[in-house]
């Protein structure tokens, strides 16, 4: 028996900074519910940075009708997010008591940060909140198990193997790794598929 | 994707984003030419066609501004070839004589104008509509609201053209060129035309004498549109309110209606045919309401010819909202589910219980450091910028920085250390600096600075330049060369040598086209920090117009191609607090891949984000940032 959707439609938040690949993983995400046959809306904002600004994708997943691409306020069921204080930003707007929040530690500073006229705050304070907004949370260090595999930068695919982990996603690990396989070849995807089992066994845990 | 948008799989169906979606719409229509001016959200539409061109057989290109690739596109079309051309919103600005114009001569094989608008301006300067220009030049005009539609109205859209012997143009968003949901493909054809012989008397003449010629079509289009299958009602026989929506706000007035359970007393008219309006078709169901609220994006464009049309309609009793006059929506800015929601359940008193949340106090929440566009790391920019702003502070005379549009735009924010005193459009920078640098005469003795792209210098600024050195401003024009259209995605254009087809070509040298025309100039490597801040200083000095070219290639680009260099803190070198430099490399050099370890009271290199250009180390005055391997920049 395959795995169903939770909700409907089921809201889903892939957020970081610009550079960090998360439109990429947004689609290949989309792709996969599209090939199960799930009507799959996903809106992209990362304005005009290229990288180093905030990027955000939507996903919203139903079966009996197309949504439009945005989320509204407080109603995202899953944010993964590849940044912290991106993660906890989103939060703010979009989650609610039950909304599901998966987030990677390693900080990417701002500018104001590195100039010295903001502080970076703590991984306690910024899980303290996101537990009292959300329904819960979880720390996986996406980029440092993804460098330690090979390359920081497949941190993306990497959380995408712990969002395919959930029980609320109707796809299970084969979906995923089949949209890989499409876009992907030679040594990028063997690293991909490494990366997105071990996203996959982070969040069985 | 590319294997996506030329599958030969009808009825298959792919997660399409909007834009491989109208890709998909120009190919099943058969086009043999594309030619475009990189935009976001445009961009990645001709981008892809470039790719599949030679296996389609279509010719595409990436044309130095909007004007020529419209034109392109009209020069194809006399050919009686299907051509496509697109834009951003900003570009539909820049074709306005060439878009009424050819209104007024015509078409002969179909030609489809797709303008992709950014509301909220999320990356451009502006939202501007461009659905007023539709209006303006009498042009049919389609709106998809979902990608499905963006791909079926892109090839109706050609089938159009050439029944009424007229441009169509299509109007996209951000939210449908930037989105992703289903889309069913269609057929390919299998042959493509070849282009036709044009005869001695055939004509494609733009000239006042057409004007009736050109009123008929938009009838004819009006006529066509009373029966399209993009209109449709969905709703009770006689509802309370009709939502009249067009575009991305289709989907939104669905949900709402859905979420605040209005589906007995709400009815919503979808037009996806904007301009002319099909009048008899919304006549008809406007007068089973008396309420209507209008959601569409930008512009209240649709809800002012709806206005125009109960005006002519005096049968019609209709209290009419949307965002003139803010009854509702708001007047400017993106519209989203909230917005949309909140304004129907304020109009029907429907009241919307959404998810329970908690909400931290503001005394209890994390302060958390906004996340300001920069530069990326190792980008040239911030070369330019640093070196320019430094030289402006230490000659005499307070100097006037003239900006333009592209990445670098940034640099009137903080990550070019506030440099700009201008900004306006594409070009503007370097004409108004010659405004400016006319001034000497009357006493003006500050220097002008003015800044451009290399592919906004192809674009606009060689008119300007022309003009700047026929009248001998006084002025320097500085352009911050990094080989690519780096903004919009790394588009090629003629300096480089490359075209959208992925053919070598000879490039255009920027320095021998400013040399042609007479201006001295000279080349310059921002990197080189401390030289080039002399040569700026010594040019500030000099009389009349001088040319900089800051040569150095886009970061992002550069580091595909070369073996990354490793670049380090000396931890023994680096004095921390104590050194007096303020923590330069990563409070004022500003660089994401210089960052302060604050446990050690240390300089470091964040790993990940450094692309290795090393233009920290040459600044470091403790030389303790050092570099080691890789390939050197050029």
């Amino acid at each position: 028996m395959s795995k169903q959707l939770a909700k409907d439609p089921l809201n889903i938040i892939i957020c970081g900074v610009g550079g960090q690949g998360n439109i990429l993983a947004a689609e290949l995400m989309a792709s996969a519910l599209v090939e199960k046959g799930y009507f799959t809306s996903v809106g992209e904002t990362y304005g005009a940075s290229q990288r180093g600004g905030s990027v955000m994708s939507h996903i919203r997943v139903s079966a009996s009708t197309e949504y439009g691409v945005l989320i509204p306020l407080r109603q995202a069921d899953i944010i993964v997010s590849f940044e912290p204080t991106d993660t906890l930003r989103v939060a703010r707007d979009y989650a609610n008591q039950t909304t599901i929040v998966i987030t990677d530690s390693r900080p990417n500073y701002p500018l104001g940060v590195l100039i010295g006229e903001a502080v970076y705050p703590s991984m306690e304070k910024i899980t303290e909140e996101l537990q009292k907004i959300s329904g819960s949370v979880q720390i996986i260090e996406a980029t440092r198990l993804a460098m330690d595999a090979g390359n920081s930068q497949a941190a993306n695919i990497l959380l995408m193997g712990s969002l395919t982990a959930l029980p609320q996603l109707p796809i299970d690990a084969d979906d995923f790794e089949r949209m890989l396989e499409q876009r992907f070849f030679g040594q990028t995807l063997e690293l991909n598929r490494k990366v997105f089992k071990l996203g996959y066994e982070q969040e069985e845990k | 994707m590319e294997w996506m948008i030329t599958a030969d799989q009808p009825g298959k169906t792919y997660l399409m984003q909007g834009n491989e979606a109208v890709c998909r719409g120009a190919l099943e229509a058969g086009i043999r030419f594309a030619a475009a001016y990189p935009g976001s959200p445009s961009s990645e539409i001709l981008t892809m066609l470039g790719h599949v061109a030679e296996n389609m057989e279509l010719y595409a290109e990436w044309s130095t501004n909007e004007t020529c690739a419209l034109q392109a596109c009209l020069g194809a079309s006399f050919a009686k070839v299907r051509s496509l051309c697109v834009m951003k919103q900003n570009g539909l600005m820049v074709v306005g004589d060439a878009l009424h114009s050819a209104s007024l001569s015509g078409v002969k094989g179909g030609t489809v104008l797709v303008v992709a608008d950014d509301p909220s301006a999320h990356s451009s300067t502006n939202e501007f509509d461009s659905r007023h220009q539709a209006r303006s030049a009498a042009l049919p005009m389609l709106e998809p609201a979902n990608m499905q539609e963006a791909k079926d109205m892109v090839k109706w859209g050609f089938e159009l053209s050439e029944q009424l012997q007229q441009l169509v143009m299509v109007r996209s968003v951000t939210r449908i060129s930037h989105g992703r949901s289903s889309v069913t493909l269609g057929e390919l054809p299998a042959l493509k035309q070849p282009p036709a012989a044009i005869g001695e008397w055939d004509r494609l003449v733009a000239i006042n004498w057409f004007k009736d010629a050109q009123t008929a079509k938009i009838d004819q289009a009006r006529a066509i549109f009373e029966d399209s299958p993009f209109n449709s009602y969905k709703g009770p026989e006689n509802p309370d309110l009709i939502i009249v929506t067009c575009g991305s706000g289709w989907l939104y007035s669905m949900e709402a209606v859905e979420v605040l359970n209005l589906q007995d007393s709400v009815g919503i008219l979808k037009i996806g045919t904007t301009w002319p309006l099909p009048e008899n078709f919304i006549t008809r169901y406007l007068a089973r309401t008396n309420k209507v609220l209008v959601v569409e994006e930008v512009d209240p464009f649709l809800e002012q010819n709806v206005a125009n049309l109960i005006a002519y309609h005096p049968e019609l009793k209709i209290e009419l909202m949307g965002r003139h006059g803010q009854k509702v929506l708001p007047r400017n800015g993106e519209l989203n589910p909230d917005v949309v929601r909140n304004a129907l359940a304020q109009l029907t008193g429907a009241i919307y219980k959404g998810p329970e949340t908690v909400i931290v106090p503001p005394e209890e929440a994390v302060i958390l450091p906004p996340r300001e566009l920069t530069f990326c790391a190792g980008c040239p920019h911030r070369a330019s910028f640093f070196l320019l702003k430094q030289t402006l502070r230490i000659q005499e005379g307070q100097g006037v920085v003239m900006g333009d549009i592209g990445c670098y735009t940034m640099g009137g924010q903080r990550a070019g250390h506030y440099l700009f005193n201008f900004l306006c459009c594409m070009g503007a920078g370097i004409s108004a600096a010659e405004g400016l640098g006319q001034l000497t005469r009357f006493g003006f003795d500050q220097p002008v600075i003015a800044l451009a792209g290399d592919s906004t210098f192809f674009h606009t600024c060689m008119p300007a330049l022309v003009n700047a050195k026929f009248h001998d401003s006084n002025m320097l024009f500085v352009i911050l060369d990094n080989s690519a259209t780096a903004m919009t995605g790394f588009q090629p254009h003629p300096g480089i040598g490359l075209t959208a087809m992925g053919k070598s070509a000879q490039p255009v040298s920027i320095q021998k086209v400013v040399e042609a025309i007479g201006c001295p100039v000279t080349v310059a490597d921002p990197f080189n920090i401390a030289g080039t801040t002399e040569i700026v200083y010594e040019l500030l000095k000099q009389p009349g117009l001088k040319v900089l070219i800051l040569k150095q290639e886009c970061a992002t680009l550069a580091v595909r191609k070369r073996q990354k260099a490793r670049v380090w803190v000396e931890p023994d070198l680096c004095r921390g607090d104590e050194c007096g430099c303020g923590r330069f490399c990563s409070r004022v050099w500003g660089c994401p891949g210089n960052i302060w370890d604050y446990e050690a009271g240390k300089a470091k290199i964040d790993e990940v984000v450094c692309v290795g250009c090393g233009v920290c180390a040459t600044l470091c005055p403790a030389g303790a940032i050092k570099m080691e391997g890789g390939e050197a920049c050029e």
